[in-house]
C-alpha cells in the first residue's frame, strides 16, 4: 500500500573527507529551507480517514454522561470512540507514571484534555462530528498552586495513587520531592557577612516547535499497525502504545517520518494511541493533524516555577552556603515530572563551589496544563535564579559580577551537592572571561544621517522611539547542564552498521532509531562512518522499530550516545574487515599481520599510510553487518533523604553576555547583542554546533522577554493558544550571537565530545534578565519581562 | 458556505444586495483566519479580487482615494508623501506576506479596535466611501467605528474606498508590541498636524471599545498653540503643555486588561506615544518652516 510521504534513506556523498570535524551539509537543508521536505503531516495514503479529538472546554469536572449519538450518525463519519471502547484493560500510558487516561475516564484534570474521538472521511466532518458530541460536565472546584494544592482539605488530582513516588510525598498533590542536604547551613551561615534572600518566578514556556503533532497510523494484514510518526523517541511510544492496543510490540511497526523541531515537546504520546485505535477500528488508514490552536492542548509546557534562594559570602567575596526551595507546577499529569525535580534540586547550585547546601525540589499536581519536557529540563527554571542571586551577592558586596562568579566558580574536580565530583573539564571561570572579552557593540547604533533607524531600538519598526527614554544595560551569567539520562537510567543506545560493495565502491548503510527532530543527526551520524571506515558514499536508513532502541533525542543526548553506539559498530564492523582482509590477502604482505591497520580513502591502509588493498577487493562478495548496544558509564540514583549519589554523567556548560536597550518609559526591550561561549568537548560539526548556540540563546531570549503561557488562576484556562498571542522571537528580536566555542575533551565521552544543545538555553535568560535589571535599576524577580513590570503598570498580582 | 465571485463592482453590489449575510473577502487577513478557527461560518464568503477598482488609487487636489483592497505593501511605497502616518501604520501590519495581500477596507470591515490603520486615518481625516445597490454615501470616519467591531455600514453595503486628506504637515504613527515585528497592538496612537488649519488630529487604537480621538486632548493643544502663537514662531513646544496633552490623551482611552497587556499599561503608553510623536511632529514641522524661511 502506498503511503506519500513516508521518509526515505538518504545517501550522503562528500567531495571532502566528510569526517567528523568538518562542517558537512545537512541533506535535509535545503529540502527544509525550500518547504519541500515532508513533514509527518504532509502524509497520505489512499483511502485515508482523518481523525479528531474532542478536547475538554474545562480544567476540572465529573464528567457526568457523554453522548456521541448525534457524531456517529453524520454521513461520512466512520467511527467515534470514547474511554468505554478501549480495547484492554490498559487504559493509561505515560512517560514514568502511568497516570494519564488515553481517553478521559469519568473526570477530565486539565483543559484541552481528550474526551473522545473521531474518524471521518474529511477532516472538516470530523471536527464538526466531534463538535456534535455533548459532554455533561459537573465542574470540580481547581487546584493552581502550592497553596491550593496542599491545603488541609484541597482536592486530590489523582485519588488512590500507587506510584512508587507515592510513598515518600509529603502530600498526594506532590508528584516527587527530591531533597539535597549536604554540609552544615546553620554553621556556614554563622560565616556569612552578607546574606541574600530572594523569591523568584519562572513563567510557563512552549516548546512552539514547528510542525504541529501529526501522523499516519496503517492497519496490516496481520491485525496490527504500522504508524508513521513525528516523535522525539519511538521505542518509548512503542512500549506506552502497544498494551493499549492490546497488540504485542512487533505487531506494533513504527517508522519515524519528517519530524518539525520537538525542544521536549514529543517526549509524550500525542496523537499516536488514538490515530492507532481509529485505523484498527475501521480497518482503514487514519492521519491525525493537529492545528496550531490544538497543538497548544497537545503537548506538555516547560513547567513554571516558584523558586526561594538564600545565600551567603563572606566580604572576600567567598560563598558560604545556599538555601533553596524549587516548586515546580507539574500539572495535571506527572509527564516527566520527577525527573525534572532530580535536574532542578541536583543542579540548584550552578556551577559553583557551596559545600553546604539545604535543597528542596518539588513538582505539584494541579489542574493547570501538564508540564514536562523542554529544552534545559529543570536546570533552565533554577539557572534564572541563581544567577539573579549572584548579580544580588555581587552588588551587596560591591564586587565585579564577572569576577564575583570566577572566584567561586566550578572546577574539574568540585563536588557536585550531590557528592558527585565533576570528572572533566568545567572551564566555568574561562568561558566568563570569554563572553567578557568580547568587544561591545557600538553605543546608539540607532543613529543615521537620516535620522533614526527604528529596527535598532526597542519596538522596532513599530517606531515607538527615536532614542528617547532608551538606556543600555549589559548582564552576565553561566550555567550547567547535565548531559543524558540521569539518576540510574540504563541509558542506551543501538545502531546497526552494514558494509558492502555496491558499483566497484564499499558504502556503508548506518540503521538507527534515532529521531532526526532537526539536530542533525542524520548529518554527524554519516560524518562518523566515513571517519570510522574510510569511505565517503553512507547511507542512513529511515529510523523504525526495526532495529534497537536509540533513546530519547532528548538531554543533549544523542551524538553523544547513539553517535557512541554509531562508532562503536563501525569499529567491530572495520574489525571484521580487517578479519576479511587478513584472510583473503593476508598472505601476500606481511604487515596484515603486524601493522595497526586502517580503513581510509576506500582503502586498508597502516598506521605508517602505506596502501595494502582496496577495500572494494576486501569486501567482494561479502557484506559485513553489525547490530549493537552501547551505553555510557552507569550512574545512581539520589538518596531519598539526602539526595547523595552519582546520578549525572557528563555536563555542558555555557556563559552568556547580554547587551540590551531599554525604552525605560514603555517598557520595551531590544537584545542588540548575545555572545556566548560554550565548552563542546569535540565540535563534529563545527556548523552544527554554531546553530545549537544561537538557537538554544534564541530560545533563552523568547522567555526572557515574550514567550508565556498564560493561565486563568480562577479556571485554570489557557487563555492565549496561538501564535497571535504566544509570542516567539521574530528575526528582528533576535540579536547579533557571536560565539566563542572551546573543544576541552572529556576523556570519557567518544572522541571527547560534550552534547551542546541545551546548555545555551540556560544562561541566555538570565543574562538577559541581568541586562534589563542593569539598564532599569528594577528587581525584577520573574521571567518573562512584560513591558507592565518595567512601567510600574502591572496589574495586583491578587 | 457558498463563494460568490462577482466580476465586476455592479455584480458585486448586486449579489450584497440579495445575500445580506455575505461576507466580503479580499486580502483574507482577518475573515480567513476566523473560518479556519471556525469561529465564523458565514452563509455566504464574497470574493472582491476581480474587482480591479478596489485595488487602484488616486492622487488628487486635496485628498487620495484608496481603493479598499489596496495592499499596505503599495501604501508603503508609493502614498509616503500624501499619507505619510498611513505609509507608517502599514509598516506595522503583521508580516511582509500580509502587508502584500492586507488593505484598509479589511481593516474597517472588521472594524476591531486594534487595526493598525484606524489611528492613522482618524489623525489624518478621513470619509469611507460606501455603496449599495440603493446608492452611494461618504462616512466621516469619526462616525464610522459604531461599537466592538461594529461599524456604519448598513447590510447592503460595501466599502468601496476611502478618501484621506492629502498631508498638509507631519503626521506620525507608533504602535506597543511585545516583540520587535509582527506583533498585534496593545495599543497605538496616530498623530497629524494640519497647518492649513492650524488644528492637530488624534487616533487611538486598542485601548477603548472602538478606535477613538482624543478630542479634548486635541482641544487643549490647538488652543495653547494658537494661544502661545507657535504655529507662527514656531517654538519649541513647552514640556509642560507636551505633558498636559499626552495626559489628557492617556485619560481618553477606556482600556481593558487582556492578555496583551492591563488597563493601566495602555492608558500610560498611549500618553508616552502621545508625547513623543507631538515632539517628532513639531521637530519636523519648525524644520519645515527654518527652510521656507531660509529659502525665501
Amino acid at each position: 500500500m502506498p503511503t506519500n510521504g513516508a521518509p526515505t534513506k538518504i545517501t550522503q556523498g562528500s567531495r571532502t573527507k566528510g569526517g567528523i570535524g568538518e562542517s558537512t551539509l545537512r541533506p535535509d537543508g535545503t529540502l527544509k529551507v525550500t518547504g519541500e521536505f515532508a513533514y509527518s503531516s504532509d502524509m497520505w495514503h489512499e483511502d485515508m480517514l482523518w481523525g479528531q479529538i474532542l478536547r475538554s472546554t474545562v480544567a476540572h469536572a465529573e464528567i457526568v454522561s457523554i453522548d456521541t449519538g448525534e457524531a456517529l450518525a453524520t454521513p461520512g463519519v466512520y467511527a467515534v470512540l470514547t474511554y468505554d471502547d478501549l480495547p484492554t484493560e490498559v487504559k493509561n500510558y505515560g512517560l514514568e507514571i502511568q497516570d494519564t487516561p488515553v481517553l478521559a475516564h469519568g473526570k477530565v484534570r486539565h483543559h484541552g484534555e481528550p474526551v473522545a474521538i473521531v474518524a471521518a472521511d474529511h477532516p472538516e466532518t470530523a471536527r464538526r462530528a466531534a463538535a456534535k458530541i455533548k459532554v455533561d460536565y459537573r465542574e470540580l472546584p481547581v487546584v493552581t498552586d502550592e497553596a491550593s494544592a496542599t491545603a488541609p482539605d484541597a482536592i486530590l488530582v489523582h485519588e488512590g495513587r500507587d506510584d512508587h513516588h507515592a510513598g515518600h510525598v509529603p502530600h498526594p498533590n506532590i508528584v516527587h520531592r527530591q531533597p539535597i542536604i549536604r554540609g552544615d547551613v546553620d554553621a556556614a551561615r554563622q560565616r556569612a557577612d552578607v546574606i541574600v534572600e530572594g523569591e523568584y518566578t519562572f513563567g510557563m514556556q512552549d516548546q512552539a516547535f514547528l510542525g504541529p503533532e501529526s501522523g499516519l497510523a496503517v492497519p496490516e494484514e496481520d491485525g496490527g499497525v504500522h504508524l508513521y510518526i513525528a516523535t522525539q523517541w519511538l521505542h518509548s511510544d512503542l512500549r506506552q502504545i502497544a498494551p493499549v492496543l492490546g497488540l504485542p510490540e512487533d505487531k506494533v511497526r513504527m517508522t519515524l517520518s519528517g519530524v518539525g523541531g520537538a525542544f521536549g515537546g514529543r517526549e509524550d504520546l500525542s496523537m499516536q494511541i488514538h490515530a492507532c485505535l481509529l485505523a484498527l477500528r475501521t480497518g482503514k488508514p487514519v492521519k491525525i493533524v493537529y492545528n496550531r490552536f490544538e497543538s497548544f492542548f497537545g503537548h506538555v509546557h516547560r513547567h513554571p516555577a516558584k523558586l526561594y534562594y538564600e545565600h551567603g559570602a563572606t566580604r572576600d567575596g567567598k560563598l558560604t552556603h545556599m538555601k533553596c526551595r524549587i516548586v515546580l507546577d507539574g500539572g495535571a499529569y506527572a509527564s516527566a515530572s520527577p525527573a525534572v525535580v532530580g535536574n532542578a534540586s541536583s543542579l540548584s547550585v550552578g556551577p559553583y563551589v557551596i559545600d553546604d547546601v539545604d535543597i528542596e525540589a518539588v513538582a505539584l499536581y494541579t489542574n493547570n496544563p501538564p508540564c514536562g519536557a523542554m529544552r534545559g529540563f529543570g536546570a533552565v527554571q533554577a539557572c534564572f535564579a541563581y544567577e539573579a542571586q549572584m548579580d544580588k551577592l555581587a552588588q551587596q558586596l560591591g564586587m565585579d559580577p564577572v569576577e564575583f562568579r570566577q572566584l567561586n566558580a566550578m572546577e574539574q574536580g568540585t563536588l557536585l551537592p550531590t557528592g558527585q565530583p565533576v570528572d572533566s573539564p568545567a572551564p566555568v571561570a574561562e568561558l566568563l572571561r570569554r563572553v567578557k572579552a568580547m568587544p561591545m557593540p557600538p553605543e546608539r547604533q540607532w543613529e543615521s544621517s537620516e535620522g533614526a533607524d527604528v529596527r535598532q531600538l526597542p519596538g522596532g519598526l513599530s517606531n515607538t522611539t527615536h532614542g528617547e527614554g532608551v538606556v543600555r544595560g549589559v548582564g552576565y551569567a553561566v550555567g550547567i547542564k547535565n548531559v543524558g539520562f540521569s539518576e540510574g537510567f540504563d541509558d542506551y543506545s543501538t545502531a546497526k552498521v552494514r558494509m558492502e560493495v555496491v558499483g566497484g565502491e564499499p558504502v556503508v548503510t548506518v540503521h538507527t532509531a534515532m529521531a532526526e527532530v532537526g539536530q542533525g543527526g542524520v548529518t554527524v551520524h554519516a560524518q562518523i562512518a566515513r571517519t570510522e571506515l574510510g569511505v565517503t558514499q553512507v547511507t542512513i536508513n529511515p529510523a523504525d522499530t526495526q532495529v534497537g532502541s536509540a533513546g530519547s533525542t532528548s538531554a543533549s543526548r544523542q551524538t553523544y550516545v547513539t553517535g557512541g553506539a554509531v562508532k562503536n559498530a563501525c569499529e567491530i564492523v572495520r574489525e571484521k574487515v580487517l578479519e576479511i582482509g587478513r584472510r583473503k590477502f593476508g598472505a601476500y604482505h606481511p604487515a596484515w599481520a603486524t601493522a595497526e591497520l586502517l580503513l581510509e580513502g576506500g582503502k586498508v591502509v597502516t598506521d605508517g599510510g602505506e596502501v595494502l588493498r582496496d577495500l572494494a577487493d576486501v569486501l567482494e562478495g561479502e557484506t559485513v553487518e553489525v547490530e549493537e548496544e552501547w551505553r555510557h558509564r552507569p550512574t545512581e540514583a539520589f538518596d531519598l533523604r539526602t539526595g547523595q549519589g552519582n546520578g549525572h554523567v557528563q555536563y555542558s556548560f555555557a556563559a552568556h553576555r547580554a547587551v540590551v536597550e531599554v525604552d525605560t518609559e514603555l517598557g520595551l526591550v531590544k537584545v542588540i547583542e548575545l555572545g556566548c561561549a560554550q565548552d563542546v568537548g569535540k565540535a563534529l560539526n563545527p556548523l552544527s554546533v554554531l546553530g545549537q548556540i544561537q538557537g538554544g540563546t534564541t530560545q533563552g531570549l523568547g522567555v526572557a522577554v515574550m514567550e508565556e503561557i498564560v493561565v486563568d488562576p480562577k479556571t485554570a484556562k489557557v487563555k492565549n493558544p496561538s501564535f497571535t498571542d504566544y509570542l516567539i522571537p521574530t528575526i528582528l528580536d533576535t540579536p547579533t550571537i557571536p560565539v566563542d566555542v572551546l573543544e576541552l575533551a572529556d576523556e570519557h565521552a567518544p572522541y571527547g565530545l560534550r552534547g551542546i544543545g541545551e546548555a545555551p538555553t540556560l544562561s541566555s535568560t538570565p543574562a538577559v534578565l541581568a541586562a534589563i535589571r542593569n539598564a532599569t535599576g528594577l528587581e525584577l524577580n520573574r521571567t518573562p519581562v512584560r513591558p507592565e513590570h518595567l512601567t510600574g503598570t502591572s496589574l495586583s498580582e491578587a | 458556505m457558498d463563494f460568490l465571485r462577482p466580476a465586476s463592482w455592479e455584480e458585486a453590489l448586486a449579489a450584497k444586495a440579495e445575500h445580506p449575510t455575505a461576507v466580503p473577502i479580499a486580502g483574507g487577513t482577518d475573515v480567513m483566519v476566523e473560518i479556519n478557527f471556525d469561529h465564523r461560518r458565514p452563509e455566504y464568503l464574497m470574493d472582491l479580487n476581480r474587482v480591479g477598482d478596489l485595488s487602484e488609487w488616486e492622487v488628487g487636489e486635496e485628498s487620495v482615494r484608496l481603493g479598499a483592497s489596496v495592499p499596505y505593501t503599495k501604501i508603503m511605497e508609493n502614498l509616503r508623501a500624501e499619507l505619510p502616518g498611513l505609509a507608517l501604520a502599514s509598516h506595522t501590519v503583521a508580516s511582509p506576506q500580509i502587508r502584500n495581500r492586507g488593505g484598509v477596507g479589511g481593516n474597517l470591515g472588521t472594524a476591531s479596535p486594534a487595526g493598525d490603520a484606524h489611528p492613522a486615518l482618524l489623525a489624518a481625516g478621513a470619509e469611507v466611501e460606501v455603496e449599495s445597490v440603493r446608492g452611494s454615501r461618504r462616512i466621516p470616519i469619526d462616525e464610522f467605528y459604531t461599537g466592538v467591531k461594529r461599524n456604519a455600514l448598513a447590510a447592503d453595503e460595501l466599502i468601496r474606498s476611502v478618501h484621506v486628506k492629502k498631508a498638509d504637515g507631519p503626521q506620525q504613527f507608533s504602535k506597543v508590541g511585545t516583540r520587535n515585528a509582527m506583533v498585534i497592538a496593545v495599543c497605538a496612537f496616530g498623530f497629524a498636524l494640519h497647518p492649513e488649519t492650524r488644528t492637530v488630529r488624534t487616533g487611538i487604537g486598542s485601548a477603548a471599545p472602538t478606535p477613538i480621538r482624543a478630542k479634548a486632548a486635541e482641544e487643549f493643544l490647538n488652543a495653547a498653540l494658537e494661544e502661545g502663537g507657535f504655529w507662527d514662531n514656531g517654538k519649541i513646544v513647552t514640556p509642560s503643555v507636551a505633558k498636559q496633552f499626552a495626559d489628557l490623551c492617556s485619560a481618553a482611552c477606556n482600556p481593558i486588561d487582556d492578555v496583551r497587556g492591563t488597563a493601566s499599561y495602555r492608558r500610560h503608553a498611549v500618553g508616552v506615544m502621545a508625547r513623543r510623536t507631538l515632539t517628532w511632529t513639531w521637530e519636523s514641522y519648525r524644520g519645515t518652516r527654518r527652510t521656507t524661511e531660509g529659502a525665501a
